[in-house]
């Protein structure tokens, strides 16, 4: 087991975003955490890297207890994670965006010396490639497209070296091809890497086409969890995303 | 921002060549004029590590650049330190300050950091100001006897022109290096900074201290040159004298701030004959910049600074 | 130390909390409302003090003077507000915040020079109106009739501006904009307007806490400095946009001043920095703040 939680809860003023949610991702897995808008994905991701800190419950990762440390402490600890909104140097170029991060993870953001640009270059180099920027490696952040964006912020995840990769909605707002050709992108770094993923998604032909686990979230709480045969058989499942909305079999 | 060059290096050798030559041709007023637009320039161009760079704008620069002035000056009067001891004190000193204070700004963000550097610059001004037994308060340390090689202009600019030199030349190794780089990151996006496994605030802290320590170098060059210190040095004027600098000059390029430093204080002599009403200008001028060139005077040295050297791209 | 001595600093500690109060609270109220920090605020009070002293002239001496030249400096910074945020913040709203500290900050150069103009170098004082001129005896001493009067009428701004945002129309629709600009505008509310009002009743707070003042300073070129950081400590130790969190850290800060000069006369100030340090290692946000 890569990471676990136990009991973990958040709540906001009266609303419990994450109500009592004990989690086991498997090392290697690729792993959906689904639900409609609220379910509190986003508020367990941000419990997971560091962003809020849990009311109560634990957070387990590769048998070390990493509840509310900070961000920064959990990130070299081998989690990089993604946004829903792909939060990147806007104005850098795409090359640094992917050194500084490079740099972060050899440990050498505080050297004063030698020059930043004689560093880390092949390394950037290959991760361009590895998320197919290469061509736009001198563009300003800002100035690329959306789906470039949210590549580029799969770079700067992946110069950490991460042994699990949080993604939030990594298609959101891409085309067709561009969502097709991320999650083979995905898929294609757990199988090579190793690396272990949790990812949030509405799309239900992408959560189902590559993950091999599934957990529901409804109203901050998992409602089911399992392989995703299972839970796409599930009666529980079906019943209240059906009858509330009808997003499930979209 | 690949394999480049930090500009052509003729445009160097000119460089060094005029401000090498300037003192054989000017007269006595230029040469301390110029003398006093180098430290100036070094005090902006410290100011903007944090600014341009970190995207810190502090209030309370001034502060740290007096913290510099004092310790020369109340080493060589109060205890007749030696000047060749006293001047590398003043930087030491002025970390040391930075290191504490800073460590209170830098875990704010925004306004609230403006706000508290503002804070801490006119407490030290409070503290020069009060403390008459160290400082003699109001009336400033008068007299301070410079070593000979500094008594002739001449010899006062060019122990300042190395000196700034060598300063400029260390802030631009800081700014190109992997902390620099960082330092950028954390200007454009703090959150996800931290999320790449950078201690944010403990980069924000060493910037800071950086910054004071080289406007504690500019202040130890000041006072000297001026013979005599006083608590104004720590006002909150000052500290806005080197925002307006930045933002003149551009605060997006290396030497935006010497620039910028090179016209206030030539402006200063000019304007102040005719009226003492100089802050007046210069409260216009920021208004100005503000509300019509957001981007102008600073994104119009950026296109020049852009064409001249590629490698000063920062923005 | 003697008791009286004691009640005495109380005393003059509250009467400067009073005074601290009313401009924090305006700073506060446009910061909370109009997300604007405003580095002026020193300055429009420096306005405020220097004007007293010329509509007392104007008005006479009497208490009459006094009551028409307060309502006169109250009014006039209502209006200075309002034509600083019409003419100038409002063409930056939604700009990044550093440029909006830089316009704040280039007013403070600005007014700074203006009131030197106008009112020249030689520092500026007004007298108490006769009719608040007594002292009452306290324990040991006297305490001057003024002073109680800042303090009852900073106390009655506070009620008055907390009844404004909790019981009136204008209130409600103000907190609104404060929760959210967009919406709000999208319910039809004129926000542009109702900004401008922000700016009008935070400066017009400015304006009486300055007439108060008044008589208690002089005025001075450098005051403007001097005071807006205070108020800027007590905002921040408060938390910024909350008026309970004003009152409590002007109070705070009032009453370490006044007790602080006892301990250690030169460096008063220093107990009010480490106050502020230590709120914010505890509660960056403020004592009444709410994180984020």
């Amino acid at each position: 087991m890569l990471l676990e939680t136990q009991g973990l809860r958040k709540a906001f003023g009266g609303v419990q975003a994450v109500s009592n949610v004990d989690l086991a991702v498997l090392e290697g897995d690729v792993h959906a955490l689904i639900g409609p808008n609220g379910a509190g994905k986003t508020t367990f991701f941000n419990l997971l890297t560091g962003s809020l800190r849990p009311d109560t419950g634990r957070i387990d990762f590769g048998g070390r207890e990493i509840t509310a440390l900070p961000p920064q402490q959990i990130c070299r600890m081998g989690i990089a994670r993604s946004f829903q909104r792909a939060s990147i140097f806007p104005k850098l170029s795409a090359f640094e965006n992917v050194r500084v991060s490079v740099l972060a993870h050899e440990g050498k953001s505080f050297r004063l010396y030698p020059r930043a640009n004689a560093l880390a270059r092949g390394e950037v180099e290959s991760l361009l490639e590895t998320v197919g920027l290469s061509d736009q490696a001198d563009q300003p952040g800002e100035s690329l497209s959306h789906g470039d964006r949210k590549r580029l912020e799969l770079g700067i995840a992946l110069a950490n070296r991460p042994k699990l990769l949080l993604l939030d909605e990594p298609t959101a707002g891409m085309s067709p091809d561009e969502t097709r050709s991320t999650m083979s992108l995905v898929q294609r770094l757990a199988r090579e890497r190793g690396i272990t993923v949790l990812f949030t998604e509405h799309d239900m032909t992408v959560v189902f086409g590559i993950a091999q686990r599934v957990t529901v979230m409804h109203q901050g709480q998992v409602i089911a969890d399992g392989s995703s045969e299972a839970v796409r058989e599930n009666r529980e499942v079906q019943r209240v995303y059906l009858g509330e909305a009808g997003w499930f079999w979209r | 921002m690949r394999g480049t060059s930090l500009r052509p290096l003729w445009g160097w050798g000119l460089l060094a060549l005029g401000l090498g030559g300037f003192p054989l041709l000017a007269s006595e007023f230029y040469i301390r004029l110029a003398t006093e637009i180098l430290i100036m320039a070094l005090f902006a161009m410290s100011f903007n590590l944090l600014l341009g760079y970190g995207g810190m704008l502090s209030f309370g620069h001034a502060g740290f650049y007096a913290v510099g002035a004092y310790t020369v000056a109340i080493l060589m009067k109060k205890t007749s330190v030696p000047f060749f001891l006293a001047f590398p004190a003043a930087p030491a000193v002025t970390a040391l300050v930075a290191a504490v204070t800073g460590y209170f700004c830098v875990r704010l963000r925004g306004f609230y950091f403006s706000i508290l550097t503002l804070a801490f610059g006119q407490l030290i001004w409070g503290v020069i100001f009060k403390w008459s037994a160290l400082t003699e308060g109001d009336d400033g340390i008068v007299g301070i006897r410079a070593p000979t090689f500094l008594t002739s202009s001449g010899g006062s600019y060019y122990f300042t022109l190395v000196l700034t030199a060598a300063c400029i030349g260390l802030l631009w190794m800081i700014i190109e290096s992997p902390f620099g780089r960082t330092l950028l990151a954390i200007r454009e996006n703090t959150d996800r900074t931290q999320f790449i496994g950078v201690d944010v605030n403990r980069l924000r802290l060493l910037a800071f201290v950086l910054s004071a320590t080289f406007a504690g170098v500019a202040g130890a060059l000041f006072a000297p040159f001026n013979g005599s210190v006083f608590p104004t040095f720590a006002l909150w004027t000052k500290s806005g004298e080197v925002v307006m600098m930045s933002i003149l000059g551009g605060m997006h390029t290396f030497l935006g701030p010497a620039v910028g430093a090179a016209i206030m204080l030539s402006l200063d002599q000019m304007i102040s004959v005719y009226t003492e009403y100089w802050p007046f200008v210069l409260g216009v001028i920021l208004l100005v910049l503000v509300l019509f060139f957001p981007a102008g005077i600073t994104g119009f040295v950026r296109v020049l600074a852009r064409r001249e050297s590629a490698g000063t791209r920062l923005a | 130390m003697e008791l009286s001595v004691l009640l005495n600093q109380f005393l003059s500690g509250l009467t400067r909390a009073g005074v601290l109060f009313m401009l924090a609270s305006g700073l506060t109220l446009i910061f909370g409302v109009a997300r604007v920090i405003n580095f002026a605020h020193g300055s429009l009070y420096m306005v405020a003090v220097y004007l007293s002293y010329s509509f007392l002239r104007l008005f006479g001496p009497g208490g009459m003077g006094f009551w028409l030249s307060l309502v006169a400096v109250a009014l006039s910074l209502a209006l200075i507000g309002g034509a600083i945020e019409a003419g100038l913040i409002r063409r930056i709203y939604g700009r990044e915040h550093l440029q909006q500290l830089l316009l704040t900050f280039a007013l403070i150069y600005i007014i700074g020079d203006a009131v030197k103009f106008v009112w020249g170098i030689t520092p500026k004082s007004v007298s108490r109106p006769p009719f608040l001129e007594a002292s009452i005896p306290v324990p040991g001493g006297s305490f001057p009739v003024y002073n109680l009067f800042v303090i009852g009428l900073a106390a009655l701004v506070g009620v008055g501006l907390w009844l404004m945002l909790a019981r009136t129309k204008l209130g409600w629709l103000i907190r609104a904009v404060a929760a959210d600009i967009e919406i709000t505008e999208a319910l039809g509310v004129n926000v542009p307007r109702l900004l401008t009002l922000v700016f009008m009743v935070g400066t017009l707070l400015v304006g009486v806490g300055g007439a108060a003042a008044a008589p208690l300073t002089v005025g001075a070129l450098g005051m403007d400095v001097e005071i807006v950081i205070l108020c800027f400590i007590v905002v921040i130790i408060g938390g910024a946009g909350s008026l309970l969190g004003a009152a409590v850290a002007a109070l705070l800060v009032g009453l370490l001043e006044a007790f602080g000069i006892l301990a250690l006369p030169q460096f008063a100030v220093v107990f009010i920095y480490a106050l502020m340090a230590v709120v914010m290692i505890v509660r960056p946000w403020g004592l009444f703040g709410t994180p984020g």
